[in-house]
């Protein structure tokens, strides 16, 4: 329990309406879109860079843990607040300050929606790449904490190659910038990369300045069926081999299809063995010549069919089936291990192999789909935990799991970040010294442990 | 929020939380508007939670001072015809002078009615005292049910007068029951499921009265009580009367759902002079995925130009009692309605919900933009 004395000051420093101890208040910051649940003792919504500040120096004189947060749609854990402390909320500080058409830079406020960045850029002609499927209610600050992904990465990157700059205050209250407006800069360390990912561990970002890009003149988006799970597989590899970067290339298998059969709007045949959802941008006439490109190249694979959306709200209905398929996975089982693997591009029918292998060795239901395009799939192995010996069944399939994603060069989490969900395998994948120097590194920000304790680096 | 809703009822239903009176409050920021619904993959029902929760809390603490006015009013027969039914419910919903003292004001931090609010005028004469309970029509036409709702019968008149217009021109015959009441929204968004229940058997034996093709609602609200809360909620508690419950659902449809099967096709206007008129989506006409007639309708009007507004499907923030509680909230996500039909360049925004009407109203009186708020029916019968 939090003492009445740090409650009062927290009220000093950010107004009384803004702290909340409250039990049904404490609650609703418990949890994330993982199943975990940890009730923080308080909850503070601070307005700018200076009362983080203020926060985080009293925090780290009482030795009172602290876990930022946006809009808690995370993945791993790694906003909740494991052992009790202050929950630090980044929604008040939602403003978009600046659109730069001149430098094509934004500036912008951590607790920012990402949807509703991209909506104003778009306005002027501009263009913020960065799509995760929560984009519609996460935060764009929880996007740089987590260094976000989604379906566009394969062509245009993740959220760290739109990060220019940040303001960051340092668990001992210092406020320091990294970075800047311009398109270069090499003076020191480059701390805007670091701070990108570092899962809310390293500090506490309260300004953003991201790097905009034209937007393209037009998109097509197209789906594409087979009737097996390899014939798509093996078409996401043959499309990059092709020479064509599509802006997306999703790939769903045949029970995330079923999942989200019963939407209105999918429009993907329940009985498909997988599906790839493909879109390019571009000048128009390159558009126009890479649909059929791709189409050539992925006909001879088990293709069942193929179909360009006719307007904006057809691909829009594509994609919101896409991005229901996630939260829809409960009707599979009620729960979800969620992992997030990445492999080189070339060996996505290989893993997808090798993860059949181990849903029919532990026969145990297995829902595959994601960003094939650059190699990151999201393999949710559902489970009902009441069931006795499951939840161990699928200890080890996740162990296999990870193995076969590290013998086929890859990583264990693409986009999702470590947290606190992932934390016991990262031993697997990275070397003692390799800790030991990322641990040094979180040792120089925050000697005494109080910024996001308990996530990535397993006790 | 839906997810920290359904959160802590599910820790009340296991005993993390206790239901108390901030249970309450949080429960009561809810406007029921359903868009939660709509978005979520898993189906969740998040309004029918919260109107769960709202039931046992009321239960459990008694039903909060409004809602108990509320309840008393409309559950005395008859009161569609007498004035109780203003002085009581409608009355806190828009009259100015607030019963109490500034006083009172302070001890409750949620009074009735904020002194902000603008309300509109109430009706001379109530709708249903114009009419008969039958005005009849061409034998081998439609006969048509017409539940009128409290809104138009009291406050919005003209929306009745229109929807009997375009009927009788199109031969329909129209009944408008004198037994009918209040649809029950009101008190089941306060949790009061007692009222609620006699309410709905009240409806059911009055729209069962007599035989015709169709009920026809004009209210957004309304309609969703009786397609959608008549038999999902009823079905539960009185299995007895699930199917008849159902049928009158499958008959109900609203206003310009039946006039689009009717082949209802708007006159043409002589004068040269066009209006641009913009088109909010109610959020109980939206749910039930009524938002392709009422644009069609309009497209096809030749006095008129259709502007589309930002955000047509959003929110107005009325959310029935929802505005008594929590005005500043209702009229901050009010705000952005107001603003979308500001930048839409329309002279007349349009709906299908007199409550939509009056919080739009209110809205743009607030802001002094002058532009006329019309039930959508006022259009087509001109």
């Amino acid at each position: 329990m939090i003492e009445p004395r740090i409650i009062a000051i927290l009220e000093s420093i950010v107004g009384k309406e803004n702290v909340a101890t409250e039990k049904q208040d404490v609650f609703c910051y418990s949890y994330d879109a993982t199943q975990m649940e940890y009730l923080p003792d308080a909850v503070v919504y601070p307005a700018n860079a200076r009362e983080v500040s203020l926060i985080l120096k009293m925090a780290n004189a009482e030795n009172i843990p602290v876990f930022p947060r946006g809009a808690g749609s995370g993945f791993s854990g790694g906003s909740l607040p494991k052992g009790g402390g202050i929950v630090l909320v980044t929604t008040r500080m939602d403003k978009i300050v600046r659109i730069d058409t001149e430098n094509l830079v934004a500036v912008v406020e951590p607790g920012v929606v990402t949807f509703q960045l991209q909506q104003e850029v778009e306005k002027l002609g501009l263009f913020y790449p960065p799509d995760p499927a929560s984009m519609r209610f996460s935060t764009l600050g929880g996007n740089v904490a987590e260094c976000a992904g989604g379906p566009r990465a394969v062509k245009y990157g993740v959220t760290r190659e739109y990060v220019l700059g940040l303001e960051v205050v340092l668990p001992n209250g210092d406020i320091i910038r990294t970075g800047g407006e311009t398109m270069k800069g090499v003076v020191g360390y480059d701390l805007t990369r670091l701070i990108c990912g570092s899962e809310g561990t390293l500090g506490i970002i309260t300004s953003i300045i991201v790097k905009l890009l034209p937007l393209p003149e037009t998109k097509k988006t197209m789906l594409a069926v087979f009737s097996t799970i390899e014939g798509a597989a093996r078409a996401v590899s043959a499309i990059i081999r092709g020479r064509i970067i599509p802006s997306t290339l999703e790939f769903m298998d045949h029970t995330a299809i079923q999942c989200v059969a019963t939407h209105s709007h999918s429009m993907i045949p329940e009985t498909a063995g997988a599906a790839l959802i493909i879109e390019v941008d571009g000048d128009s006439d390159l558009v126009e010549k890479q649909v059929s490109s791709i189409r050539e190249i992925i006909q001879p694979l088990d293709l069942l069919s193929f179909a360009a959306a006719k307007d904006d709200v057809e691909a829009e209905q594509l994609w919101e089936t896409r991005r229901k398929v996630s939260p829809s996975l409960r009707r599979v089982n009620p729960h979800k291990i969620n992992e997030d693997i990445v492999v080189p591009r070339s060996r996505v029918p290989e893993i997808i192999r090798r993860i059949s292998a181990i849903h029919e060795k532990y026969s145990i239901p297995i829902v595959n789909f994601g960003h094939a395009g650059d190699g990151n799939i999201h393999v949710n192995i559902m489970i009902d935990k009441d069931i006795p010996g499951e939840e161990e069944k699928a200890e080890k399939a996740v162990r296999e799991l990870v193995e076969a994603t590290l013998e086929l060069g890859g990583s264990i989490s693409g986009e999702h970040g470590v947290g606190l969900s992932k934390a016991p395998y990262i031993t697997m994948e990275l070397r003692p010294a390799e800790i030991a120097v990322m641990k040094a590194v979180k040792h120089a920000f925050d000697p005494n442990n109080i910024l996001n304790p308990g996530k990535i680096f397993p006790d | 929020m839906a997810r920290g809703k359904v959160a802590i009822a599910r820790a009340v239903l296991s005993g993390g939380i206790e239901l108390d009176d901030r249970t309450y409050a949080d429960m009561s920021r809810c406007l029921l508007c359903g868009s939660c619904v709509e978005k979520c993959p898993n189906d969740v029902p998040t309004d029918r939670i919260v109107m769960a929760a709202r039931e046992v809390l009321a239960r459990k603490r008694g039903l909060s001072s409004f809602h108990t006015a509320v309840r008393h009013v409309l559950k005395n027969r008859g009161l569609m015809k007498t004035g109780a039914f203003l002085a009581a419910v409608l009355h806190p919903l828009f009259l100015r002078k607030v019963p109490g003292t500034s006083g009172l004001r302070l001890r409750f931090p949620i009074p009735f009615v904020s002194r902000k609010r603008h309300f509109p005028k109430i009706a001379a004469k109530p709708f249903m005292d114009r009419y008969p309970e039958v005005v009849p029509g061409e034998p081998d036409k439609p006969r048509i049910v017409f539940f009128v709702g409290c809104m138009t019968n009291f406050v919005y008149p003209e929306i009745g007068e229109s929807a009997l217009r375009i009927l009788r021109k199109l031969g329909c015959t129209v009944i408008i029951p004198k037994g009918q009441q209040c649809c029950g929204f009101p008190a089941i968004s306060g949790g009061d499921r007692q009222t609620f229940d006699k309410l709905a058997d009240s409806n059911i034996a009055a729209l069962e009265k007599y035989r015709a093709d169709f009920i026809m609602t004009g209210c957004a609200s309304c309609g969703s009580a009786l397609k959608e809360f008549y038999p999902a909620m009823l079905g539960e508690s009185k299995p007895g009367l699930a199917e008849r419950f159902q049928a009158l659902a499958g008959k109900t449809l609203d206003a310009v759902v039946l006039l689009q099967r009717l082949g209802f096709k708007p006159e043409k206007v002589q004068s040269g002079m066009k209006s641009v008129v913009t088109y909010h989506d109610p959020c109980h006409l939206r749910r039930r995925k009524v938002t392709g007639e009422p644009r069609e309708l309009l497209r096809s009007l030749p006095g008129a130009v259709f502007a589309e507004m930002e955000n047509a499907d959003s929110c107005c923030g009325l959310g029935g009692t929802f505005s008594v509680y929590h005005y500043g909230t209702s009229m901050a996500i009010n705000s952005r309605k107001t603003r979308s039909i500001a930048r839409s360049g329309a002279d007349i925004v349009l709906t299908g919900c007199p409550g939509c009407m009056m919080q739009i109203s209110d809205g743009l009186m607030r802001e002094g933009i002058r532009k006329k708020v019309r039930h959508i029916l006022e259009i087509l019968s001109e």
